[in-house]
């Protein structure tokens, strides 16, 4: 390696520890990701590309701006994320780790010189018996030390919460646990959606990216219903599920209640109460103005058909009373749409119990056919979302670790206490890597309680 | 009795208090002080109360649920949580004086909720049955108003500071007299922050659980998700600045205003303005 290459990975090294890096990665991926909750994400509605210049789409398209969350950019910027805070725990860690398992035992004057507040105070009496009166109120007041001998005095060195000062890489750590769980959810594991009519089941089911997953087993769709409360909002959606195994129901997996906020889990895969609907047919008839040539007609729910004049017809809506829409009327109704060959598109109500009305629609448009609505055979079905992520409890012990860390960050403190008795000076001196100033304060009732003690024996 | 009465009389007792606060800064009288303090702990214990009536009525009327479903009740809420961080503030500092940068937050979400907002108690929707919501809500909010208490300490910051920098020394007769030293209000927006912090996590965190019990992803981009993290973003850029690159006083009380306005978008900006999965939290 050349000085120059040695060079130029010193400085790539040197930015990657560096919070410069951090700072511009924080900032960076907050404004960035501004960007992604003002333009719509994912598969967008055509009207809306419509709307867009076609430069503008290009240029949102070229920068993967619609699903900008997994753009390599965005992406690019995680890396950097993970890099950033893996080099700066290994330059910063190795330091950390001799200060948790290697403390200075020994107050020498170094490190009486680089702490603030050291107090002492005389004390006429032999090291040897005071240092075991003193080890004793340090072990009470504040936690057992460590006694040396060192120069012709005795140290006492006491500690409490030194691993504390591993929070800041816990946390660090947890991002990166939290990255990997995602990233194993998103190799070994889907997204997706199916929707099973009342009575049917299913064995696959239709993943984000439009694959068809298989089960491995079949999920049957017994019954869906919605409870409403007084004020007409809906209460409740439920499913009841059974999960079968070569068609034959698996034991405690039968009737089992599926509500939003309360899926059903088997094998790993999870089934979420999303969204339902009705399908099915819808009868006919259609006839001239003057009643002749009644022909049935059965339409879709899910299609449209072609009238006797050409022009096409589908179902929009449908009701079994029609009386909370329409005053004075009841009886079932649909809502129906029809496009001429022409181009003109127009939705009317077709009445079941109104022949009349039906009539009296055909009359005012153009004596066109009559059009009379016989009822339905509707089922409901739900609507399942359906997701497989294995690595989603990675994600949670990352959090759980971040939780910790977070913690022990902000709320917890390494407090290292060292006293050296001699020549019948005791000098006490100590240091708190967080909050320094009530430590301080802590340090002078020691020295007091240390003083009053002290004498107190001699007497 | 009602919830409804008790949270207009919360109203004016902040209302009360905000203006004791004025007064105590212009007068310096610590009496005013002492009655501008009483009225926002009165307000406070009567809000309390209230929160929990509404809790009650709700069940008395068959759709009991904690009162935090929409946007009247999490204003209420978000008004509550500020005058709570600020009261254990006082209690463990004792900087009463900040209360008069603190407490127009709180009056301004009650007075908006009892004006402009509709209080009707509704049944809650199938999306927010679950008692995630209470853990959810309840720590996003705690931390919301630590943030709104770090903001209202930067600003402060920021007024004495550029009066200390205009010549005029601090004295004893100005009402600049009555802030705490400069050193004080950055410490205490650390502070703020540093509570605030933890529970916006654990809000993320609680919102993800939820979010994967409910609808199987604990992470989807949606707007109000990603705000969230927009949040917490910029406080962990003022942690790291503060801790390894001393980034103090004016710089982090710019960064707390920016991590502030950022939270009241990703609470109040995003319901109103962009769509997404915490549509039920917009306005009426």
């Amino acid at each position: 390696m050349t000085t120059k290459q040695r060079g130029f990975l010193l400085s790539l090294w040197d930015l990657f520890c560096s919070l410069k890096l951090t700072m511009f990665v924080f900032i960076s991926l907050a404004l960035f990701s501004i960007i992604g909750t003002i333009i719509p994400q994912g598969t967008l509605p055509p009207e809306y590309l419509a709307q867009l210049s076609p430069a503008k789409l290009k240029l949102y398209r070229s920068l993967g701006l619609f699903d900008m969350y997994h753009s390599w950019w965005f992406i690019l910027l995680l890396y950097l994320l993970t890099v950033n805070l893996v080099a700066c725990s290994i330059k910063r860690l190795p330091h950390i780790w001799k200060i948790i398992t290697c403390p200075r035992t020994v107050l020498d004057t170094g490190l009486e010189q680089s702490l603030t507040g050291v107090v002492s105070f005389s004390n006429p009496e032999e090291p040897e018996k005071i240092k075991e009166r003193i080890a004793a109120i340090l072990g009470v007041e504040f936690a057992n030390p460590v006694v040396t001998e060192a120069e012709g005095a005795w140290h006492l060195f006491a500690q409490k919460n030194p691993w504390c000062r591993l929070s800041v890489y816990c946390v660090h750590l947890s991002v990166i646990i939290i990255f990997i769980g995602a990233i194993i959810g998103s190799l070994f594991g889907y997204k997706g959606s199916v929707n099973i009519l009342e009575g049917e089941s299913v064995s696959s089911v239709m993943s984000r990216s439009e694959e068809q997953i298989d089960l491995g087993f079949s999920v049957l769709c017994e019954k869906f219903s919605i409870a409403y409360y007084s004020t007409g909002a809906p209460r409740e959606f439920k499913s009841i599920l059974t999960v079968l195994e070569n068609g034959k129901p698996v034991p405690n997996y039968e009737h089992v209640r599926v509500i939003v906020n309360d899926p059903l889990s088997y094998k790993g895969i999870t089934f979420y109460q999303s969204s339902y609907g009705k399908t099915g047919n819808y009868h006919f008839t259609v006839s001239s103005l003057d009643g002749k040539g009644t022909v049935p007609l059965l339409v879709n729910s899910d299609s449209s058909v072609t009238l006797p004049d050409g022009s096409s017809m589908h179902v929009v809506e449908a009701t079994e009373d029609i009386s909370p829409y329409a005053q004075g009327l009841s009886g079932p109704a649909v809502q129906v749409e029809v496009h001429s060959p022409n181009g003109a598109s127009e939705q009317f109500v077709v009445y079941a119990n109104y022949p009349e009305l039906n009539i009296q629609h055909a009359r005012e448009h153009n004596g066109g056919a009559v059009i009379q609505y016989k009822g339905a055979e509707l089922r409901m079905y739900t609507g399942l979302q359906v997701a497989k992520d294995p690595g989603v409890w990675i994600v949670w012990l990352g959090c759980f670790l971040m939780v910790i860390g977070v913690y022990a960050a902000f709320f917890m403190s390494h407090r290292r206490i060292w006293i050296r008795v001699k020549n019948g000076t005791v000098t006490v001196g100590g240091n708190a890597s967080k909050n320094q100033a009530s430590f301080l304060l802590f340090l002078d009732g020691l020295v007091d309680k240390l003083k009053t003690d002290l004498t107190k024996e001699k007497k | 009795m009602t919830s409804s009465l008790l949270f207009n009389t919360t109203t004016f007792a902040y209302l009360i208090s905000m203006l004791l606060f004025f007064v105590f800064l212009a007068s310096r009288n610590k009496a005013v002080g002492v009655a501008a303090m009483a009225a926002a702990y009165g307000g406070l214990l009567l809000q309390t109360i209230a929160i929990a009536l509404r809790w009650k009525e709700s069940y008395d009327i068959g759709v009991g649920h904690a009162p935090l479903s929409n946007l009247y009740e999490s204003v209420v809420f978000f008004s509550w949580t500020i005058v709570l961080i600020y009261a254990l503030l006082d209690i463990k500092y004792k900087y009463r004086v900040i209360g008069a940068f603190v407490m127009p937050f709180a009056l301004l979400g009650m007075a908006w909720a009892q004006l402009g907002l509709n209080n009707g108690i509704e049944p809650l929707v199938p999306a927010l049955q679950s008692n995630w919501l209470l853990y959810h809500v309840v720590t996003c909010f705690l931390g919301y108003a630590a943030f709104a208490v770090a903001c209202g300490i930067s600003i402060m910051y920021l007024i004495k500071a550029g009066h200390d920098e205009g010549g005029q020394t601090s004295g004893e007769s100005s009402i600049m007299g009555m802030f705490p030293p400069i050193r004080v209000l950055d410490d205490l927006n650390y502070r703020a922050i540093m509570v605030g912090f933890p529970l916006l996590t654990i809000g993320i965190i609680t919102g993800a659980a939820w979010a994967n019990y409910a609808w199987g992803t604990y992470w989807s981009w949606d707007p109000k998700e990603t705000w969230s993290l927009i949040v917490w973003f910029v406080y962990a850029a003022f942690l790291h600045a503060r801790f390894t690159r001393g980034w103090v006083g004016k710089r982090a009380a710019w960064l707390s205003i920016i991590g502030f306005c950022a939270t009241i978008f990703c609470y109040l900006g995003v319901n109103l303005f962009l769509s997404g999965l915490h549509s039920y939290g917009g306005g009426k």
